[in-house]
């Protein structure tokens, strides 16, 4: 019992990060109709960011919120060099232009910085457990329940309370009409951007500072967890993202605890075969994308 | 108010609206009828700034807003109701409300807000409700109050009585009127021809993708022959 509650916040802790990561691909999903597979980039790109700058003697608490701005100004920057211009585009296209942009900037750290890992201090409190009972909790997973909470709270406030929320909303569910109401398309458009940049730069700093390392493929692994967990909720669907990262989170926690020794290395290659038998079940993801039927 | 000259829109190679040309005076009720497949709807749509047309001219209140952007179309005063409604069905019924007052300070929107559901009470009480929820008479009337809240100079309205029972189609009729009492200067496609001929000042006909005849309202529903030959409705009462 003590067991499979440290490991359901283990699962929390892998998952909440997860969650932020998909949230920014269907917050993207949702207006432009683009899977980003160029979502890890913003992580690559703060995870060199991060080397830089312990490199010029900043520490985490510097690096952090500069994380999070390095991030919007990597997604904004991407959507407006690549995405801007492939907008109303069939959807494979978009598709392929964020594989462009995936490869591309990887290229650029390969050519312009190199193409080995570069390893940076880890915060000292990453290891650090508390003791409540029989209980033995990562501080970690709990700093990043609590940012993921945090996050996920002030963007539903962002999204259902603001009318920058309602915008992005009404342009997810029907862009022509959301513009026949005087919505402006760059607008909405850069706006979920700049919100996939802050969801995914607070995860790249707790990314980061278990990694610590920053290499032109930091933002791959990322990437395909975000999407998975991004088409596991049911693509579009925002809740959906955030359930699909935490139960991808989760999944993933129980088997490498309950996989036999020396078979952990399988729990990637089970979690896929787990999420091809949901799509058998359940095609369109955990949640409906549900349109009511207009009378 | 509203001026088109020589407009002409194409999807691919089809040409949907030939050289249309119309006017639309301030305070005036135009509508617009033809068959199905007239082009009606295109038409619309190219002058909301949905689609770009390949030639002519768009002038509203004397500027030259041909092919700008229906955002922006909409901040210079020109709102659409779109075929179908298109209501944001994940969305609660004030949520409709306050996307259609996007453009407006947010003072003004809580004032427009007010005064849609004065002018449409049943939307007063499901305000909160999801809008996918609710039924053909009453999305109408919230498709409608949600482009009035942009506070439009003019309104177009693509077949607002679409798909609705009788009673509800009288209710849209009955609107129409009363946005014409208050001074609203709307463009108007419908396909209940006599009954918005009834309330109409003014009208054109439509038929693959030409106007066909305009005049007064009255002058053309007693034209017999208009409804024979393009609106395939004997009477016209259908
Ligand atoms: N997206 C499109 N692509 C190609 N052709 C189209 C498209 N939309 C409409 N058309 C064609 O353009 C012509 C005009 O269509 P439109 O919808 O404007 O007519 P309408 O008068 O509004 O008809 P209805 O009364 O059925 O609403 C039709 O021949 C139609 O088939
Ligand atoms: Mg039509």
């Amino acid at each position: 019992m003590i067991e499979l509650i440290q490991q359901i916040i283990d699962g929390l802790g892998r998952g909440g990060i997860y969650a932020l990561l998909a949230l920014g691909i269907a917050v993207i999903f949702g207006v432009m109709h683009l899977i980003n597979f160029a979502h890890g980039e913003l992580i690559t790109v703060s995870a060199y960011t991060s080397y830089w700058l312990f490199a010029s003697g900043f520490n985490w608490w510097f690096i952090a919120p500069t994380v999070i701005v390095v991030a919007v100004l990597t997604a904004v920057i991407i959507e407006f060099v690549a995405f801007r211009w492939v907008r109303g585009a069939p959807d494979f296209t978009m598709l392929m232009t964020s594989f462009g942009v995936h490869f591309l900037v990887q290229a650029l750290f390969v050519m312009y910085v190199s193409a080995n890992f570069r390893q940076f201090p880890r915060p000292g409190w990453i290891f650090d457990t508390w003791r409540i009972g029989d209980l033995s909790l990562e501080v970690f997973d709990l700093a990043v329940i609590a940012a993921t909470l945090v996050t996920l709270l002030g963007t539903y406030w962002l999204l259902q309370r603001t009318m920058f929320g309602v915008s992005l909303r009404a342009a997810a569910e029907d862009f022509d009409t959301a513009r026949l109401m005087g919505i402006r398309s760059n607008r909405v458009i850069r706006g979920a951007f700049v919100l996939s940049g802050v969801l995914a730069g607070v995860a790249a700093i707790f990314w980061l500072m278990r990694s610590g390392q920053a290499g032109p493929t930091a933002g791959l692994n990322p990437m395909l967890k975000g999407v998975l967990a991004a088409l596991i909720g049911g693509l579009g669907s925002l809740s959906g993202a955030v359930l699909g990262g935490i139960t991808l989170g989760l999944v993933e926690v129980l088997l490498i605890s309950r996989l036999p020794g020396g078979t952990a290395g399988l729990t990637d290659g089970i979690v896929f075969l787990l999420i091809a038998l949901l799509f058998v079940f359940r095609p369109q993801g955990l949640i409906t994308v549900r349109r009511v039927e207009r009378v | 108010m509203l001026d088109i000259e020589s407009l002409i829109t194409r999807y691919g190679t089809i040409t949907a609206v030939r050289d249309v040309a119309l006017t639309v005076q301030a305070g005036e009720v135009v509508c617009l009828i033809g068959p199905n497949g007239a082009g009606k709807t295109t038409l619309l749509a190219t002058i909301a700034g949905l689609l770009k047309p390949s030639a002519g001219r768009v002038t509203l209140d004397n500027k030259n807003v041909t092919g700008w952007a229906p955002d922006r179309m909409l901040r210079a005063g020109l709102a659409l109701v779109p075929e179908h409604r298109r209501i944001f069905s994940d969305f609660t019924v004030r949520e409709n409300l306050l996307v259609g007052g996007v453009t407006q300070p947010a003072s003004r929107r809580q004032e427009l807000l007010d005064e849609m559901v004065t002018l449409f009470p049943v939307l007063k009480e499901r305000l909160s409700a999801q809008a996918g929820y609710l039924s053909g008479g009453e999305a109408q009337q919230l498709a409608i109050g949600r482009a009035l809240m942009s506070d439009p100079a003019v309104l177009l309205m693509d077949e607002p009585s679409l798909g609705l029972a009788p009673v509800l189609v009288e209710q849209v009729f009955d609107l129409i009127t009363r946005l014409r009492i208050s001074g609203r200067t709307l463009f108007v496609v419908e396909q209940n021809a006599q009954r918005m001929l009834a309330v109409a000042d003014r009208a054109y006909v439509m038929r693959s993708g030409e106007i066909v005849a305009d005049g007064p309202a009255a002058q053309l529903a007693a034209r017999e022959d208009l409804f024979e030959t393009y609106l395939g409705q004997s009477g016209g009462n259908a």
